[in-house]
């Protein structure tokens, strides 16, 4: 029980993992796709970090007294997606202001119907 | 020059051909006199090689490595020399007969024409020396391409529909088929390469071999194996030399010579005839002849009934071929030479008819032996030879595959081929008796057709005109039906020049 | 600076990239984006001669030693795939002026399209030449994401939806990806991929690996199309502009492709990925569905970029399918098809920028009778789709020819069929057009402006690739011998 409480790290992961899945599939509204897929990527971001986490270990800087050490290399990764993750957010914030414009909407549906009849 | 550079130049020359006639497309009888040199260049290239392999030699010549192991490369043998010997040789005729014919229908695209027709012999060239399946494959590939322009010549709606089923059985036979055999046996064997006694010898077991065989078979489209002969009367939506050269010449004769070197160069005669592994294929090849040679009896359309002829003498190769006997095999490879002079003696005939008469129906053709003498005689005397009388040169071809067939303990096959030779009397003859003893029907050329009659209008005795074809087309149709006698005499030169292929 | 060149060859465009942005002056924009991009080029040839020589290569970024550090590993496949990459972003690059004047709505914002190009470009070759998994990553978003916004460039307002249906599904295979790479590092504690592969061996058999694992086969499914996953590819290339579905048709698939060898030969080790977890019951069953049933819907399509598009996707069912024989003939042909196809989907997307310049459309209907008004476009467009058939004497033939043989050794002679037959598909869908532009009468036009044959500036790169096509289809050292020896070294049969 104490080992399936311990790991509520990953199960935080889960959740948020299927919650943003989710959401990108069953949504129609291209904003809330895209919250969703960021829900997702953050997910797996947490997931990296938490496993950073060493038993004991305090923060990744040198200093006097410590012996153990979290790890930094999960954090400094994760920097780096989180940036990317910036990145493909704007980018797609980006599409939907166009597509807006063309479109006059940002609902999957009815966009498709544009399409469709066009 | 060497043998090496002789086969070179043999399979290049005509694509060099084929880019002087492009060049030359402004200057129309330039262009032509272009085609005419290269072809009896060629010619004259092909001779070269043929007392080195009379001899016994063998000049071979490798290319460039396609793959790890598979060289493109280049082996003159017997079977391989004959085949180059009747494609150059009738490639300078047709194309004297494409001259008058071309011209005399006010044909559009000559340009094309002619350029094609020479990466085509090209591609025959490259498959008679070939001296691997693979080679042999890339050219058979290249010349279906070659083709294609040619058969969709007029490039009307029943053109293209005629191209698409063309194309259609070769290449689905050539890719599904023959290309599958191909790297089969590459990988059965650890080789590509002809050689004499085969290659596929204790391989693989005989059910195995057998659908191998029939992969090989069937998959070369061109010898027109039913059920995979409809490409041939599709294709005769083409002009009347691509007809002729093509598809009684070339086209065709790569196909059933592809079967022939398959048979004695990659399984080896000794395999066939121990393991009986083509006794299914004989049976297959004298239905063919049959079936065809009765569906011909039904066709009222000449060229129509002509390449279901073709279909059907096509068959007699292959029968020769899965004879596996030496007089079979022997019989088969002459007809490669004799089927060809005799067929596109035919072809000329019937190109020359409509050229003159405008006529394609032989219900119409009563009386037109008096209007175009020298024609329907042409006519008869390439009649003959299909049939196989003497002293024409089909005469040998069929003596021997009997002898072929009876050296096989298989008496059914000679029974087969009599019965053929009826079959052959009874759908060529008529066209003969009516064209010379029958009186013309009523029914003559219409008002319109005036300006498309063109040829060698002449005042005969008696009132009666004759108007003949053009005469670039006659001397053609004249050397052919010489061709047929004189191949009657020769058969010997043939005969020996073939007997090492069965006798190593 | 001999030593330098594994980085190099990502550096380049990547500083160039930016710069193009402060080049606002249209001719020298595209100028230094060309010189750029053959600069790459002539980089990427270096190495495979250097690899060819040497052996593989090892890099260390800014000196750190793996496995602490970033390293660049360069062996033989990726030497191949960066010069195929290199090569087709050079000739396309060459190709792109005449074509973006045309098709670029704003077209005063061709610096934004070079400098996306040159990102594009950094990001496809960092994920080859890289030896790091987490690096792999990162240049694959950039890649992405710099493909998202080329391919939102497109006249047609679908362009955007396409790039946003794109950039959805290409995030959550990247995402899918980025999992499999942190399972396997919380596994390992490595991100080195040449470490890993040493790593693994007490740990292959954890459930943890195999998660990783099965995350990895998904994502890398998505990114390369590999049916029922390519949902994202028709759409994307049909609206594109032609500059960028041809370059992205060529490399971006091909890329994905090479990280699937990368991850289940190098990492994963193939005993693992197709023995114990018989990985090819997996991908050998989708690719074949895919060859066939892409080919079927390509047959049907009347917008030729889309049929392309298709073609595509069938075509990628042929690379997975040879790398799941796992056997030497059939990486062979898997990865001599990976540039085969280069080739000549590269020319036929070339071949339809330059109809949508003369026509402005890329309907069946509107290239009637091109093969008399455009005749260097459509007989180059019959060349390379002879290539798809798989003519002898082109490229097509020679992947054909081991796959076939793989099939054959393995007993599989249902595949070896299915292969042969899936051929006469492609003609079915190539002849279509063949047919349209050679059989039909063009349309009647009024006056204004008679359909000529494409500038110079596009044919030539483009007929370029089609001697290429017949060139390579005749000697095959240079690309099935390299194939083979890679393919050797992959599945640790060769030193």
């Amino acid at each position: 029980m104490a080992d399936v409480l311990g790991l509520y790290n990953y199960w935080v992961v889960i959740v948020l993992m299927m919650t943003g899945f989710y959401i990108v599939v069953a949504r129609d509204n291209l904003i809330k796709k895209i919250i969703g897929l960021s829900i997702f990527q953050t997910s797996v971001f947490l997931l990296f970090i938490t496993v950073g986490k060493v038993e004991g270990g305090t923060a990744p800087i040198l200093a006097e007294g410590f012996d153990v050490y979290s790890n930094p290399l999960p954090g400094v990764l994760i920097l780096t997606a989180i940036v990317v993750g910036v990145a493909t957010t704007a980018v797609a914030l980006g599409l939907v202001v166009r597509i807006n414009e063309e479109y006059g909407t940002i609902e999957e549906g009815e966009i498709h119907v544009q399409d469709v009849e066009a | 020059m060497s043998p090496q550079t002789a086969i070179y130049v043999a399979v290049g020359l005509p694509l060099v051909g084929a880019a002087l006639v492009v060049a030359l497309r402004r200057w129309p009888n330039l262009r032509e006199a272009a085609s005419l040199a290269t072809s009896g260049a060629l010619l004259a290239v092909v001779l070269t090689l043929l007392p080195g392999v009379q001899a016994g030699g063998r000049p071979e010549a490798r290319v460039v490595e396609v793959m790890a192991g598979l060289w493109m490369a280049f082996e003159v043998e017997p079977l391989g020399m004959l085949f180059a010997l009747v494609a150059a040789g009738l490639w300078i005729v047709t194309t004297i007969y494409s001259i008058g014919y071309m011209r005399g229908h006010h044909e559009v695209d000559q340009t094309r024409f002619y350029a094609c027709f020479a990466v085509a012999i090209s591609a025959a060239i490259g498959v008679a020396f070939a001296g691997n399946l693979l080679t042999l494959f890339i050219f058979y590939e290249v010349l279906t391409l070659s083709t294609y322009p040619l058969v969709t010549h007029h490039r009307t709606e029943a053109a293209m529909r005629g191209g698409r089923l063309y194309l259609g059985i070769l290449l689905s036979t050539s890719v599904v088929f023959l290309l599958f055999a191909v790297i089969w046996t590459w990988y059965l064997a650890g080789t590509l390469d002809f050689r004499p006694g085969g290659i596929l010898a204790g391989t693989a077991d005989k059910g195995t071999l057998a659908v191998l065989l029939a992969l090989f078979a069937f998959g070369t489209g061109k010898a027109a194996l039913m059920p995979f002969h409809r490409w041939l009367p599709a294709a005769m939506v083409a002009p009347t030399p691509v007809s002729a050269l093509l598809h009684a010449v070339a086209v065709v004769k790569v196909g059933v010579f592809t079967v022939m070197k398959i048979i004695v160069y990659v399984f080896g005669l000794e395999l066939l005839t121990g393991t009986g592994l083509s006794t299914w294929l004989m049976y297959v090849a004298a239905f063919t002849i049959l079936a065809s040679s009765l569906i011909a009896l039904t066709k009222d359309n000449l060229k129509a009934r002509l390449a279901y002829s073709t279909v059907s003498q096509l068959s007699y190769i292959v029968l020769g071929a899965a004879l596996a006997t030496s007089a079979g095999v022997l019989g088969g490879s002459m007809h490669i030479a004799m089927h060809a002079f005799g067929k596109i003696t035919l072809f000329f005939c019937a190109g020359a008819i409509y050229v003159a008469a405008h006529k394609t129906e032989i219900s119409d053709m009563d009386g037109i032996g008096r209007t175009m003498p020298i024609t329907m005689t042409a006519f008869f005397i390439g009649s003959l030879s299909v049939i196989g009388l003497p002293p024409f040169g089909g005469a040998w071809s069929k003596w021997f595959l009997a002898l072929g067939a009876l050296e096989a303990d298989k008496a059914i096959f000679v029974a087969v081929l009599m019965i053929s030779s009826l079959l052959n009397v009874a759908y060529l003859m008529p066209i003969v008796a009516r064209a010379f003893f029958v009186a013309p029907s009523e029914t003559g050329p219409s008002d319109d057709d005036e300006g498309a009659l063109q040829g060698t209008v002449l005042e005969a005795n008696g009132g009666s005109s004759i108007k003949e074809a053009p005469t670039f087309c006659l001397v053609a149709l004249c050397a052919t039906a010489a061709g047929c006698l004189a191949l009657f005499f020769f058969a010997d030169e043939l005969y020996q020049l073939l007997t090492p292929i069965v006798k190593p | 600076m001999e030593e330098h060149l594994p980085v190099l060859v990502v550096l380049v465009p990547m500083l160039a990239a930016p710069l193009c942005l402060l080049l606002r002056h249209r001719t020298a924009v595209t100028g230094f984006a060309i010189a750029v991009a053959w600069l790459t080029f002539a980089i990427s040839v270096l190495l495979l001669l250097r690899v060819l020589d040497q052996g593989v290569i090892s890099y260390e970024l800014g000196g750190w030693p793996p496995p602490w550090g970033i390293e660049y590993r360069i062996d033989l496949l990726n030497a191949f795939v960066l010069i195929l990459v290199a090569g087709i972003g050079a000739i396309v690059a060459t190709w792109s002026p005449a074509s973006i004047s045309v098709e670029l709505p704003r077209y005063e914002r061709h610096y934004l399209f070079y400098t996306a190009y040159l990102l594009c470009l950094t990001g496809l070759l960092g994920i080859t030449a890289t030896g790091d998994l987490f690096n792999v990553f990162v240049f694959l978003e950039i890649s992405a994401l710099s493909s998202y916004v080329l391919i939102s460039m497109g006249q047609d307002r679908r362009a955007l939806t396409s790039a946003y249906q794109y950039l959805i599904m290409g995030t959550l295979g990247a995402t899918f990806i980025l999992i499999g790479i942190g399972l396997l590092y919380i596994m390992t504690g490595t991100l080195n991929m040449a470490d890993m592969a040493v790593q693994l061996e007490g740990v292959r058999d954890t459930r943890t690996v195999l998660v990783a694992f099965g995350f990895f086969v998904v994502g890398i499914s998505v990114k390369m199309a590999l049916f029922p996953l390519h949902l994202w590819l028709p759409n994307a290339y049909a609206y594109a502009p032609s500059v960028v579905t041809a370059f992205l048709a060529a490399t971006a698939t091909k890329v994905s492709v090479y990280i699937l060898l990368r991850f289940f030969f190098t990492v994963f080790g193939h005993e693992f990925a197709f023995g114990s977890m018989r990985l090819w019951v997996f991908l050998m069953p989708l690719a074949l569905i895919g060859i066939v049933t892409a080919s079927l819907v390509a047959i049907f399509q009347n917008n030729i970029k889309r049929m392309l598009a298709y073609s595509s996707v069938a075509q990628i069912g042929y690379m997975v399918l040879g790398i799941s024989f796992a056997s030497v003939n059939g990486l062979t042909g898997g990865i001599v098809h990976l540039f085969n196809h280069g080739l000549m989907k590269c020319a036929l997307f070339l071949a339809m920028g330059c109809i949508v310049m003369r026509c402005g459309s890329v309907h069946i209907d509107e290239m009637r009778g091109l093969g008399r008004r455009m005749p260097w476009t459509m007989a180059a467009f019959v060349a390379a789709g002879l290539s798809l058939i798989g003519v002898p004497l082109t490229v097509g033939f020679i992947s054909k020819w081991y796959l076939v043989l793989a099939a054959l050794e393995q007993g599989l002679w249902p595949v070896a069929a299915l292969v042969l037959l899936s051929s006469l598909l492609a003609a079915v869908y190539v002849w279509r057009v063949v047919e349209v532009a050679y059989f039909h009468e063009p349309r009647a036009v009024d006056g204004e402006g008679a359909i000529t044959d494409a500038p110079l500036s596009l044919l030539l790169p483009m007929w370029a690739l089609v001697i290429a096509i017949f060139y390579f289809g005749i000697s095959t050292e240079a690309t099935a011998g390299i194939a083979r020896m890679a393919a050797e070294s992959l599945l640790g049969t060769s030193p």
